[in-house]
């Protein structure tokens, strides 16, 4: 260092203490969500290294006899047709789809664009709410209301029972529509009020702005509140097994008893099932095919959420 | 439904904004005559809940030419010109008071359909705001709800809105694509070749080019000048300047404030001839505004 030219001025560039504090701690908070990221990648390279060596090898003991339409792994002699289990699932989540999905929707739409501010501040929280129903109650709901109340006196088709897929799905379908309405009144209240302007300005009424603009424009939303409701009954356990009961019965009337994927697991995992015994490597087996279609769900799932985006945004 | 304004006739006398009124109303200086008014604005507030935006607008609106209100920010000009086609009533707790005549019918009269106000009266917004669907959907949508148009005649009146806007040729090869690819000052004329698709008889434009650069703006004045021999066009704008391009009468608003300064107000301080507004003022707040001294 020579001397210093007149008229040039010395700059220091190294942090002050005050600006040395704030660099550690933003470090600090990098490590910190980078562990947490790690933790969550860990937790599920874990899950599927516990479950799918086991369920590998109990496909493999099965092998075809999965592809049949009994389903009693617990007895003697076991038998593994995992039809029943799927037509159970399907049931009771496409009951419950079918009951929320309008229901859901036509709220969500109503809490976007009909409902005044006030209304929408005292409703949003009920929604909330309801949402947070332990899944018990609603199960017992089902149990003692709906399917005695209801199923048993109304439906026309087969025996009275005091289990049926329909009270089953029709509970999740109460489950889940507070999901829907409320995730998809997020995405079309979130819709800009310069979109539902453009449309009054051109002389549509209140019904096409919301069916015509809005809805279009918060689809992406809407599609993922389905998603998030369909992945919800898929996994919903408790209410399955306390109302559609735990007898994978292969049938096509909703009034029956059937059992769903996510039952049997929590049907034959209560017990305690031996290391190696049948229930023990059934449970491990539906765990995996659950996770993997949960997977596939996902997977699908943003997909089209991306392709909506894409395409409107 | 669509008769719902013309079935109901209303008789009003039009009251004239020329000297009789401006000795009553020191609000508005002098007025210029208007043969057959498309809008005839009598003692009109504008109100937000309590709070009074804008107050006392007298003035008249003539067919087939542009109109322009001036003023600083907040002065209430927005909130004025959604009152033309009922915009505000989409705002909770908005209300307006005094007389709003299109043509002789009372826009806010109890049976008037804002509705059918809205298709007739089209407006145009400060920010683009083509909806999330195609250039081609875009158009289409107002022929769509007011009426069951077939293939062939909603393509004729997507071109024609389309040329009609100036943007036909630079679209033309790519109808189905989204219209949000387009650069805003495309997307500023789809939302008006939009509004035209309708057959609006008044196209309202707040701030229409606000959110353009220069070249766009001018495209789209170029466009105003156009329309204007089809349309009564009524433009809010804080640009001076475009104001004195394109408009032939130009209302200047300001806010006032009260004594206590608690209470701030829009009002009319003056409505004229564009070229009297910026060469002649009769009031100095208007001549501080237009040579710059102020706001
Ligand atoms: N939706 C609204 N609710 C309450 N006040 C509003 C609303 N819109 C505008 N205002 C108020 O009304 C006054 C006039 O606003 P505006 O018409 O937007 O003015 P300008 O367009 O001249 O800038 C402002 O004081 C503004 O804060
Ligand atoms: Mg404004």
């Amino acid at each position: 260092m020579g001397e210093v030219k007149v008229g040039h001025k010395s700059v220091l560039l190294s942090p002050s203490p005050h600006l040395s504090r704030r660099l550690n701690t933003q470090r600090v908070a990098r490590y910190t969500m980078l562990l947490a990221t790690t933790m969550s990648v860990i937790v599920t390279v874990g899950i599927v290294a516990s479950l799918f060596p086991t369920a590998v090898r109990t496909m493999i003991t099965i092998g075809t006899q999965i592809i049949g339409i009994s389903w009693a792994p617990l007895f003697e002699p076991p038998e593994y047709g995992i039809l029943p289990l799927f037509t159970g699932t399907i049931f009771i989540v496409a009951i419950a789809m079918l009951v929320a999905v309008p229901v859901g929707l036509a709220a969500a739409i109503f809490l976007s664009d009909y409902a005044t501010f006030n209304l929408r501040r005292v409703v949003k929280p009920i929604l909330e709410i309801l949402a947070g129903i332990p899944t018990v109650v609603l199960g017992l709901f089902g149990l003692y209301v709906v399917n005695p109340l209801y199923v048993e006196k109304y439906w026309p088709i087969g025996e009275p029972l005091a289990y049926s897929a329909l009270g089953a799905g029709f509970v999740t379908g109460i489950l889940i529509v507070p999901i829907i309405a409320s995730v998809a009144d997020d995405a079309l209240s979130a819709v800009p009020r310069a979109m539902r302007e453009a449309a009054y300005a051109l002389g549509a009424t209140r019904r096409e702005v919301a069916s015509k603009v809005v809805f279009n424009a918060g689809l992406s939303g809407v599609v993922a509140a389905l998603i998030l409701a369909f992945a919800r009954a898929f996994g919903e356990t408790t209410i399955a097994l306390m109302v559609a009961g735990s007898y994978p019965k292969f049938t096509a009337n909703p009034g029956d008893p059937m059992m769903s994927l996510s039952a049997f697991i929590g049907f034959a995992g209560i017990g305690d099932a031996e290391v190696g015994s049948n229930a023990y490597n059934t449970i491990f087996l539906i765990g995996a095919i659950l996770f993997l279609i949960t997977l596939i769900f996902n997977i699908v799932g943003n997909r089209i959420i991306a392709k909506y985006r894409e395409a409107y945004e | 439904m669509s008769n719902d304004l013309q079935t109901k006739q209303f008789h009003t006398e039009i009251v004239g904004n020329n000297q009789g009124s401006a000795a009553q109303m020191n609000e508005v200086k002098s007025g210029p005559r208007i043969i057959d008014p498309v809008f005839t604005l009598e003692d009109v507030s504008v109100s937000y809940g309590k709070y009074v935006a804008v107050t006392d607008v007298n003035l008249q609106i003539p067919s087939n030419d542009i109109t322009a209100f001036i003023g600083p920010s907040g002065c209430g000009k927005s909130t004025l010109i959604r009152t033309l086609n009922r915009t505000n009533d989409l705002i909770p707790g908005a209300s307006v008071a005094g007389k709003v005549m299109y043509h002789d019918a009372d826009l806010y009269d109890s049976k008037a359909s804002a509705v059918e106000i809205r298709r007739r009266i089209g407006m145009v917004f400060q920010k683009p705001n083509p909806f999330p669907k195609s250039i081609y959907e875009n158009v289409a949508f107002g022929p769509k709800v007011n009426g069951r148009p077939k293939k062939s005649e909603l393509d004729e009146i997507v071109e024609k809105s389309l040329r009609g806007a100036a943007l036909w040729d630079e679209v033309k090869d790519r109808l189905g694509a989204s219209a949000l690819g387009l650069s805003g000052g495309q997307q500023q004329r789809l939302c008006i070749a939009r509004s035209l698709a309708v057959q609006p008889e008044v196209i309202l434009m707040d701030e229409p080019c606000s959110a353009l650069d220069p070249i766009a703006t001018l495209r789209i004045e170029e466009l105003m000048m156009e329309l204007k021999k089809e349309y009564t066009i009524v433009i809010v704008t804080h640009n001076m300047q475009q104001a004195a391009r394109v408009s032939t009468y130009t209302a200047y608003f300001v806010t006032e404030v009260n004594p206590l300064g608690d209470l701030r107000t829009g009002k009319l301080v003056e409505y004229d001839e564009t070229k009297k507004i910026f060469s002649t003022p009769s009031d100095p707040r208007t001549e501080a505004y237009v040579t710059g001294k102020m706001g």
